[in-house]
């Protein structure tokens, strides 16, 4: 137990430091899986097929592959970073919009038709049915899987620390290198600092859905 | 540009308001409307009845292209309907549409489904479009609901808020698919009323109904549909106590006996 208190500063750094990176990217998904989302289901079919096959191929492999993308391939390619945390976040948030836009798009196809067409009898075009009638109504009913999707990605911001990003994971398998006697209780320290971010967002979560819950 | 814009806007000969000329669909196989030709001068009220599945409602929503049709024209006051994209909303913004299940915008307040297409699409300012959709919910009797949200209301009250929706873009014709269709019996009439109180004041009408008191009430013509084609097109009188066709009268003496 003592590790956990003789280490706090460093848990509380790597607390913060995965809140921001979790934050960061998960503000940047909730953008690109939302626009990913929207041009799955625009009239041009080059935007179809384009979100269509970025869900397919990133939805589809691991988040491992993301990283070495984010940190290994796109440096060979010219685009070089200042701090691997710039990496993750590329990999992370990349990895997520895919899981958003599926997400979001269930929660279009779960807004009635009728919807769209009163919006279309009234004149809108296609983009202001999609940002005044039909994402308001979508991003409400899918609240609930958008945060399972957020909780993941707090957690897959674990896989940060194995790409020399020093978040909480990375100060985790640092602390259970210098404390080989008490990994467990290094481990327990790290686990719940993971909780202190996931456990209030799924309770902000439940507050935001009876919040904004719409009766037909 | 401008040359551009006169080739979208071809001008079709006649004065009607509506104007449907050798229109075809298809769902798959299924031929829905066989070579319809359709006129609808200004101020008319035309009621399209039929058995179900005689395509009315099909009809109905490819005047404003929610259906699309595979051949023929369209017309809006001499403006052939164009394809998806700008042009089509700013015709659709002059075509009025009720729909069979109101569809009122179920995040929006009362208020707002009526002032969103004025505000949005036209452009008007909020305190302008407030001002104009109190005046019209107040018009058909939900004025005191204006701040509730669509399911606190009751289907009747619901649909007069749909054609408050429709009337505040202030359109040139109003399409009614089948609006009492999805009603409790008592709320039928306080829709109907609505309506008949529009036809009085001039409002040019295309309503898709079985509501047979209307029809005799505020129609101008009736256009009878079966099978996809238009079997009788006169007017109420005519229609109901001469019904021309056996298909007609088949159909008339179902209700009348009932």
């Amino acid at each position: 137990m003592d590790v956990i208190i003789d280490s706090l500063p460093q848990y509380w750094d790597g607390f913060l430091r995965t809140l921001f990176l979790a934050a960061v990217s998960g503000i940047i998904a909730l953008v690109a899986g939302t626009l990913l989302a929207a041009a799955r289901v625009s009239p041009v079919a080059a935007l179809r097929g384009f979100s269509m096959a970025y869900v397919e191929v990133v939805r589809n492999t691991p988040l491992t592959i993301a990283f070495f993308f984010a940190a290994v391939v796109l440096p060979r390619l010219g685009v070089t970073f200042q701090q691997f945390e710039v990496a993750a976040i590329i990999a992370l948030s990349a990895y997520t919009a895919a899981f958003i836009a599926e997400a979001v798009r269930s929660g279009v196809n779960s807004v009635p038709v009728g919807q769209a067409e009163a919006a279309r009898s009234i004149g809108m075009k296609f983009g202001q049915v999609l940002s005044l009638i039909i994402l308001p109504q979508a991003l409400r009913t899918v609240i609930p899987p958008m945060i399972n999707i957020l909780i993941a990605l707090v957690k897959n911001s674990s896989v940060a620390g194995a790409f020399y990003v020093l978040e909480l994971f990375g100060y985790g398998k640092q602390l259970a290198n210098d404390h080989g006697d008490a990994v467990m209780w290094v481990l327990v320290g790290v686990a719940f600092f993971y909780l202190l971010i996931t456990v209030p967002l799924g309770y902000l979560a439940h507050q935001v859905e009876r919040k904004v819950a719409i009766a037909r | 540009m401008f040359a551009r814009f006169l080739l979208m806007t071809t001008q079709l000969p006649g004065d009607a308001l509506v104007s449907l000329n050798a229109v075809n669909k298809h769902y798959g196989q299924l031929h829905v409307l066989k070579d319809i030709n359709l006129q609808v001068r200004k101020g008319e009220v035309v009621v399209v009845i039929g058995p179900s599945g005689s395509g009315k409602s099909t009809l109905c929503r490819a005047i404003n292209r929610l259906e699309t049709i595979d051949d023929g024209d369209i017309a809006i006051d001499g403006k052939r309907l164009p394809e998806e994209g700008k042009e089509l909303a700013r015709l659709r913004a002059d075509v009025g549409m009720v729909f069979q299940s109101f569809n009122l915008f179920a995040h929006k307040t009362i208020l707002e489904n009526v002032t969103l297409g004025p505000i949005k699409v036209k452009g008007v300012s909020k305190a302008e479009a407030d001002k104009e959709a109190m005046a019209l919910l107040e018009r058909v009797g939900v004025g005191h609901q204006a701040p509730k949200l669509p399911a606190q209301l009751s289907g009747g009250q619901q649909q007069r808020v749909a054609i408050a929706r429709a009337l505040a873009m202030k359109p040139k014709v109003m399409l009614f698919d089948e609006p009492t269709s999805a009603l409790d019996p008592e709320m039928i009439n306080e829709v109907l009323d609505v309506m008949i109180q529009l036809a009085k004041e001039g409002m040019t009408m295309i309503v898709v109904t079985h509501e047979m008191g209307f029809a005799r009430k505020a129609a101008d013509r009736v256009v009878f549909m079966a099978d996809g084609q238009i079997v009788e097109d006169d007017t109420p009188e005519e229609f109901f106590t001469k019904p021309k066709s056996s298909r007609a009268k088949d159909f008339l003496s179902k209700l009348l006996t009932h």
